[in-house]
């Protein structure tokens, strides 16, 4: 049998061309995938391995370039013509990607696309590629796979587009599947599905698994061997064990310690309660249709929600995407209409109307997921964080309101000086730093903090999230921190609740959930959370 | 589907309704009367003429009586035209305005579309600066500089093809005006599409496309080209109205007997009918076409629905 590796990229380089000069993504990097192995490539956003790939299979952007060698079966890739390498994509290197969401196009439906990859690389006629569309579509463990052919992508969940992606990529038996993040989008027990599915046919099947990530969970429990990218170079490789066990470089071991750490001590039952909430409500929809209007399905996003917020506590609201924890956090401070009693310092809040909220608006801040829209792109650092004191203190001027800002920023880790910067020149962290300062400036009692470590690194999440901890024991605010991420919740959080479909599951100090969950519910998402490499081992069991 | 065309369609009259209202008192406000222009008439004679045309009446009245008839179908008789009721000037110009508009709005759709696909493809080479360039001028200049220079070029000097007249509607005819009326739509398509195109070629699932080894050709039309084409689809509504109900400055210079030129010389001459009429098909154009855009859009897209 033939050992020469699936594929091997050789001083593999990609430069992309920009106003202000070229700029290098990837200087240089080697690596190979043998037959049947999984690899995976780890590294942080801007390290260049998604650009890696995308450089060794000529899917650059116009503007990019690739330079080096990347080896198919000993056959080069780079400088290959188009229609040779079309004869590759596809039929013999398949890819997934990381937005399910965007990867399918939205305008076709799911059989066509399935099917479009048959007939171009294995000539099957329409019938007979339709035909094995579904064979795939029960491989990857659609439900009612014969009617979901006929679904358009936006009629699917992410994870069943994600299998639908998978579906295309073994629908020409290849060799090579390159999976790039192809679970970030995903709540963590579709993800162990995800995973437990490719796993388990490239068991049935055969390929190797080239597999992008930045999330060293998954290469623990998925990988044979894995690289470490870092600023478009690999800084480490070895078998996944090896690594893990001892790795070599500074970096690897930053990257594996950025776990978040840390546990908050609850607190003192007597402290007093600063945001309560009584059988909260929220429903959506729900119009009568008429003549001119049509009917729209009542959807109740939160259900009977009681909760208390004590001063300095810390409240967790875990759930997967759709159980109404937002939702809730939004409703909690009144931005979202809702039935039910919500009380802030013993004063009802929920019968208040905009303009007699407003004054409390103070001391109930937010911070938003994504530190990229929650930040107005034509406004300096130093206006957004004190826009909210035009509002709440218009008595003072614009120098001590330059002063506010600059005791915010530093509050933050933020140098003051780059108050008159605007945020596009700012990374992820940076700018969730940013937000941060912006709810500080006005000292509030409440932040209801909306996923805000979700689109951040690792090693930057965990800067955060001793930056939230250290604000809080300064100043004795309390948090509600929803998030997805459990390892996140029980490092912040000293009491969690576990939503699902609107209602709660599970509630209680973080310590008792997290070591003895109560229902099945919590119990299947720690365990896809913090024990992926049984469930994966279950599964191939 | 049936049930939201009807929907839109009822929805529409109030729509109608507030138009030919604005349109009816905007036009009384105007100084002057039909009459006025012609020379001086005998004071009694005036007085029967307004009389018979029922100018006599307190406008509300009027404005009552037009309703009325407006909705029997009854455009009423025109005051300048005489011995032609509005409806006959219409059926008889419509055509004309159709013919030229909808084979102009073809042009623009298929000529447009290409130059701007192309422009796409080869984004930010000369191609696309030649398009781009080509695509500004034809905005910029405007067609009653554009219309003549055709006439003077291709009916005067070269003698290819009749410099004006309708002549029964011979294709010979046709080809200037139709140009004339396609070109700037060509260049806003043209521009429409190249951005749109720009963008869907930069999609996730167009990568997916690519990775997936489809053929170039199977990328760019089956892919990209059905989703840029929605931005160009709801351009079209508005502008296929204006196309179609005629355009006052191209049937002036050809000589052509469309409706466009009544809505100008009817305002100028005070002839409210007339102005009426060509307002309530203009405004009917421009929900109809609207509302068909929206089906359009819906066929195109599925994640639009009927609501």
């Amino acid at each position: 049998m033939d050992d020469t590796p699936v594929l091997e990229l050789t001083d593999l380089r990609v430069r992309f061309d920009s106003p202000d000069g070229p700029v290098e993504a990837v200087r240089g990097v080697s690596l190979h995938v043998a037959r049947g192995e999984t690899v995976a490539v780890v590294g942080e956003s801007g390290s260049g391995k998604s650009q890696m790939m995308m450089g060794a299979m000529g899917l650059l952007a116009a503007n990019g370039c690739a330079d080096g060698s990347a080896r198919y079966h000993g056959r080069e890739l780079v400088g290959m013509p188009k229609t040779a390498l079309d004869r590759i994509r596809g039929r013999h290197v398949t890819m997934i990607f990381q937005e399910p969401m965007t990867s399918l196009d939205p305008l076709y439906r799911i059989e066509r696309q399935i099917a479009e990859p048959l007939m171009v690389h294995g000539r099957l006629s329409r019938r007979a590629a339709r035909a094995r569309a579904l064979e795939l579509l029960e491989l990857v463990q659609i439900p009612r796979a014969a009617a979901r052919m006929q679904a358009y992508p936006h009629e699917l969940s992410g994870g069943q587009r994600q299998r639908v992606m998978i579906a295309m990529a073994l629908a020409n038996d290849p060799d090579l599947l390159i999976a790039d993040e192809p679970t970030t989008a995903l709540d963590v027990t579709i993800q162990a599905e995800i995973l437990s599915l490719l796993a388990d046919l490239q068991q049935r099947l055969g390929m190797a698994i080239l597999f992008i990530t930045h999330d060293l969970g998954i290469v623990e429990a998925f990988a044979d061997r894995v690289y470490v990218m870092r600023a478009g170079r690999m800084v480490e490789e070895g078998a996944t064990a090896q690594v893990f066990a001892a790795p070599a470089r500074t970096y690897t071991r930053m990257l594996l310690d950025a776990e978040p750490e840390g546990r908050k001590a609850p607190v003192d039952a007597s402290a007093p309660v600063l945001l309560a909430g009584q059988n909260v409500n929220v429903t959506f929809g729900g119009g009568v249709g008429g003549f001119l209007t049509p009917e729209t399905p009542e959807l109740k996003a939160v259900q009977d929600v009681s909760l208390t917020l004590q001063r300095g506590q810390t409240l967790g609201i875990v759930g997967e995407s759709g159980s109404g924890k937002s939702t809730l956090g939004r409703a909690l401070l009144r931005l979202l209409p809702s039935t039910g009693r919500i009380q802030f310092e013993g004063t009802e809040i929920s019968v208040l109307d905009r303009r007699a909220m407003r004054p409390h608006r103070k001391q109930l801040q937010m911070v938003f997921q994504d530190p990229y829209g929650s930040l107005s792109p034509r406004l300096t650092v130093g206006e957004i964080v004190t826009e909210g004191l035009l509002v709440h203190a218009p008595e003072i001027g614009a120098e001590e309101r330059d002063a506010a800002a600059v005791r915010a920023l530093q509050e933050v880790d933020l140098d003051p000086a780059v108050r008159n910067r605007f945020p596009h020149e700012f990374s992820g962290g940076q700018r969730q730093r940013i937000a941060i300062a912006r709810a500080l400036v006005l000292t509030p009692d409440v932040i209801v903090l909306d996923e805000p470590t979700s689109a951040l690194d690792r090693s930057v999440q965990k800067q955060v999230i001793a930056l939230l901890r250290d604000l809080q024991t300064r100043h004795g605010m309390s948090y509600l921190f929803i998030s997805h991420d459990l390892s996140v919740v029980q490092a912040i959080s000293d009491s969690v609740m576990v939503m699902k479909d609107g209602c709660i599951v599970e509630a209680g100090p973080t310590a008792e959930v997290f070591s003895t969950p109560r229902t099945d519910y919590t119990r299947r998402l720690m365990r896809a959370a913090f024990d992926l490499s049984a469930v994966l081992a279950e599964r191939a069991a | 589907m049936l049930r939201y065309v009807l929907r839109r369609l009822l929805g529409a009259i109030p729509t109608l309704f507030l138009i030919v209202t604005g349109a009816f008192f905007l036009i009384r406000i105007a100084p002057g009367g039909p009459f006025d222009r012609e020379r001086t008439l005998e004071p009694t004679v005036m007085e029967n003429l307004n009389r018979i045309f029922q100018l006599d009446k307190p406008l509300w009245e009027q404005y009552l009586h037009y309703l009325g008839n407006l909705a029997r179908g009854d455009f009423g008789p025109s005051f300048i035209y005489r011995d032609f009721t509005v409806a006959e000037l219409l059926a008889a110009g419509l055509p004309v305005s159709m013919t030229l508009g909808s084979l102009a709005l073809l042009t623009a759709l298929l000529l447009g579309g290409l130059l701007g696909c192309i422009a796409a493809l080869y984004q930010n080479s000369w191609i696309d600066y030649a398009v781009i360039a080509t695509a500004t001028f034809g905005i910029t200049v405007p067609n009653f500089v554009l219309a003549p220079l055709l006439a003077l070029i291709f009916g005067v000097w070269l003698s290819w093809l009749p410099a004006g007249g309708w002549n029964g509607g011979t294709p010979a005819n046709m080809v200037l005006p139709v140009i004339a009326l396609a070109l700037p739509q060509v260049a806003v398509v043209a521009r429409l599409i190249r951005g749109s195109m720009i963008e869907a070629l930069r999609a996730d699932h167009v990568r997916t496309a690519r990775a997936y080894g489809l053929p170039t050709r199977m990328v760019v039309v089956t892919h990209a080209l059905r989703s840029a084409c929605l931005p160009a689809v709801s351009y079209l509504g508005p502008a296929a109205a204006a196309l179609l109900t005629g355009s006052i400055v191209i049937e002036q210079i050809f000589g052509l007997p469309g409706i466009g030129r009544y809505f100008v010389t009817g305002a100028l001459n005070r002839d409210y009918t007339l102005v009426m009429g060509t307002v309530v098909v203009i405004a009917v154009f421009v929900v109809l076409f609207n509302l068909i855009v929206d089906i359009l859009y819906a066929a195109l897209d599925p994640r639009v629905r009927y609501d």
